[in-house]
């Protein structure tokens, strides 16, 4: 039996018999490569592998959803300087100019013997190289009083999508002087100055449209991501707005009850209108369901982003434990490229070029105000290093930030085309 | 070759390249002087032209570099001129292409005009607007820097430019974007003097420095070859 491209093409009716068929042979010559999730990592790595093997690898990617949300620009809806339309992208480009059999469906299971991925609808997928890039799931009783049933109450909108869009319904619906709590997650987590960047954009969009509110932020971490940046901007920004409880006082007992919607912090209850908890993070359930995880995440070698576990699986992005790199989508969309040449190279021959790794994160203070950090990184047996880095400065002037903050647009356009166009 | 190349760099290329790219056609004033509008911003040219935030572009072409009375020029530009440098067609061609790639230091803050074509027009149109300098009848060569001749001199290896451009494309656009340009079908000249003054650090900015530093001469002209084929 050999594989229809188009009965794969996710909106195909087609696609529901031939994917119900318990198993699809492998009876091919060409190489088969699997992606799971369609993200950062995973829509990154279909494209570069479909497009540099130029159809001597057969490609699949595994994503439940039509439209990937991307999380990156999900502050700057928040706070009002972006569309959430502008931030959905759909699979269709995928399809049609790399000829990617697109299969709408979670994966559920991996058989590393069989080498086969099993579906949530009963199908089994073959493949030579499987890539995982299921982003994170949250940590089970991080927060305590609450877990994932309790997110319509008190959203985490820390995955992409109506999450964020429920947020800022719950921003707006805010009553006039009330508060915004956030719970803010340890380390490790994806993208270290979301949750302060979330923080900036909430404080704009109060500041304009509910000026005596107040915002609680509840960290248990001593320090964060651009730290000095960001308490400038909101001194200079959001004054008095703003309070930020850290360990030493008493951040590291918080409890949260969304009934009642209080948080609790070391004995003392605080009533809030809106409460984002942000909770601790491991590898999405997929890898945990594959058996490659060591801990909470997915351990991978520097040099291609193959699991430690299994050489012919490779973790990218936020599920991969890989050394200095921030869990962010540009780390991902970067480590894609590195795995995608890997691969293509061990299924076809084609030549192989050292790791290469790098990262920008910007973030947005208030309008025309941005900032950034990044690095370069290198392979290492020990894990990523990084070789290089550069941070914006406090004091820089008005001009380079609203430049820095047009880079970042650019950026989002440049990104969003390299993984979906 | 090497006469061609110190030429400009972007007509060389055009030559090496005569496979993959059409040949040049000559400028048309027409088209010129639509194109010239961005630049009326800080230039004057015609009948009456003054010196306003740039100077006057009367007579520019074989004048000297930097060297028009009554106007402060930057030092990079008057140094060129009081060393014999003149505006010929190649080198108002470069300036034009990135004119702080091609002297660095010059006050003319203008991202430059990316279309070889619409280059040609544009050097058409201040020839037919504002005529030929008479001074300068000499077309002196200008010179690029050894570094980047070096640079020039290797040959680039395109796949592995093609593996390290996808760090590039995190960020760059093939249309381009408001402050993140388009870098695709750049001359390798214009390439190449931009990465190493990226490099070096006499072009600042945070992330194409630290992207520049860990790029060594190998990996740029690799860049560069891929980027001048890629479409
Ligand atoms: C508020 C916020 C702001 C951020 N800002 C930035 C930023 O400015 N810059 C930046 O670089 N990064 C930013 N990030 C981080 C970035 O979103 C992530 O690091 C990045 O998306 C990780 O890519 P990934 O491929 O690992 O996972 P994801 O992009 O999350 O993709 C995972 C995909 O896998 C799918 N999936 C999961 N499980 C399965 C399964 N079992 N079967 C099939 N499919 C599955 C999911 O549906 C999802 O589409 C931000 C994150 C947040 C939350
Ligand atoms: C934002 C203002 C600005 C814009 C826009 C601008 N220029 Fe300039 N230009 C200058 C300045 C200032 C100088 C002087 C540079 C120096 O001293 O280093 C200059 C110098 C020049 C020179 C050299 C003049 C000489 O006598 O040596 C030329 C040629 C030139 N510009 C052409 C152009 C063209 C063509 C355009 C449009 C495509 C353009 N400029 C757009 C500001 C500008
Ligand atoms: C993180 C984002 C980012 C990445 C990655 C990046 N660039 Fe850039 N690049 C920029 C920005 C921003 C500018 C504008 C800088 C300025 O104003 O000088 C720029 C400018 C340039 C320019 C000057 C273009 C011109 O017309 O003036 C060149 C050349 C260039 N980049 C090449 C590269 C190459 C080659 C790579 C990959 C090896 C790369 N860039 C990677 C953001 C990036």
């Amino acid at each position: 039996m050999t594989i229809n491209r188009r009965a794969f093409l996710g909106t195909s009716v087609a696609l529901t018999a031939s994917l119900a068929a318990p198993m699809i042979a492998r009876a091919q010559a060409t190489p088969r490569v699997v992606v799971v999730g369609g993200g950062s990592g995973g829509a990154t790595a279909a494209r570069y592998i479909a497009r540099d093997s130029a159809g001597a690898v057969d490609v699949t990617l595994i994503e439940p959803q039509r439209t990937y949300h991307t999380c990156y620009f999900g502050n700057l809806y928040l706070g009002g300087f972006f569309n959430y339309d502008d931030l959905g992208h759909g699979y269709g480009g995928l399809a049609s100019n790399y000829g990617i059999n697109v299969v709408h469906d979670w994966a559920v299971g991996v058989d590393r013997d069989a080498k086969t991925v099993a579906l949530a609808t009963g199908a089994s997928v073959p493949y030579d190289k499987l890539v995982l890039s299921p982003g994170i799931d949250f940590v089970e009783g991080s927060v305590a009083g609450w877990s994932v049933s309790a997110q319509s109450r008190m959203p985490h909108a820390y995955k992409g999508g109506t999450q964020v869009e429920l947020l800022r319904a719950q921003i707006a619906a805010m009553p006039q002087g009330g508060t915004f709590a956030m719970v803010a997650p340890p380390n490790p987590y994806r993208c270290p100055p979301g949750p302060y960047e979330r923080i900036s954009m909430v404080a704009h969009y109060l500041r304009e449209n509910n000026p005596t509110a107040k915002i609680l932020l509840v960290d248990p971490k001593e320090t964060f991501s651009k730290q000095g940046l960001f308490e400038d901007g909101w001194n200079r920004h959001y004054a008095g707005m703003i309070t930020r409880i850290g360990p030493d006082m008493g951040s590291a007992v918080v409890e949260v009850d969304p009934a009642a919607m209080t948080v609790t912090i070391d004995g003392v209850v605080e009533k809030v209108d809106v409460c984002n908890v942000i909770p601790g993070q491991r590898a999405g359930q997929i890898a945990f369901a594959a058996g490659i995880t060591d801990g909470n995440w997915a351990p991978v070698s520097a040099y291609d982003m193959s699991s430690k576990v299994d050489p012919d699986i490779t973790v990218l992005g936020d599920a991969a434990a890989q050394g200095a790199m921030p869990k962010s989508g540009f780390s991902a969309n970067s480590q894609a490229k590195v795995a995608a040449n890997a691969i293509v190279s061990a299924l076809t021959g084609s030549r192989a070029f050292p790791a290469r790794y790098s990262n920008t994160c910007w973030s947005l203070l208030d309008t025309d105000d941005g900032i950034k950090v990044g690095a370069t990184y290198e392979a290492s047996a020990e894990g990523i290093v990084a070789i290089d880095n550069f941070v914006s400065q406090i004091g820089e002037a008005a001009d380079l930030r609203a430049a820095t903050y047009r880079e970042s647009l650019d950026w989002y356009a440049a990104i969003t085309t390299d993984m979906f166009v | 070759m090497t006469g061609l190349r110190a030429f400009t760099g972007a007509l060389t290329f055009a030559v090496l390249a005569a496979a993959t790219f059409p040949a040049l056609a000559e400028g048309d004033p027409a088209q010129g002087e639509t194109l010239f509008r961005p630049c009326r911003a800080c230039h004057m040219i015609g009948d009456g032209a003054v010196h306003r935030v740039g100077p006057h572009l009367n007579g520019i072409v074989d004048r000297a570099i930097g060297a028009s009375p009554g106007y402060q020029f930057s030092d990079a530009l008057a140094n060129a001129g009081a060393e014999g440098r003149v505006w010929t067609e190649g080198s108002l061609d470069r300036y034009m292409a990135g004119p702080s790639d091609y002297f660095p230091g010059t006050r003319m803050v203008f991202r430059g005009v990316r279309s070889e074509q619409d280059r040609q027009h544009l050097i058409a149109y201040m020839l037919a607007a504002g005529g030929r300098s008479e001074a300068g009848a000499e077309l002196a060569e200008v010179a690029v820097a050894p570094e980047i001749a070096a640079i020039l001199e290797i040959s680039g290896d395109v796949p592995y430019g093609e593996y390290l451009s996808s760090e590039c494309t995190a960020c760059h656009r093939d249309s381009g974007g408001s402050d993140i340009p388009s870098i695709r079908g750049l001359a390798p000249s214009v390439f190449i003097a931009g990465m190493v003054a990226y490099r070096d650090g006499s072009r600042e900015h945070q992330v194409m420095n630290t992207v520049a530093r860990r790029l060594g001469d190998e990996e740029l002209a690799a860049l560069a070859a891929y980027f001048a084929v890629a479409h």
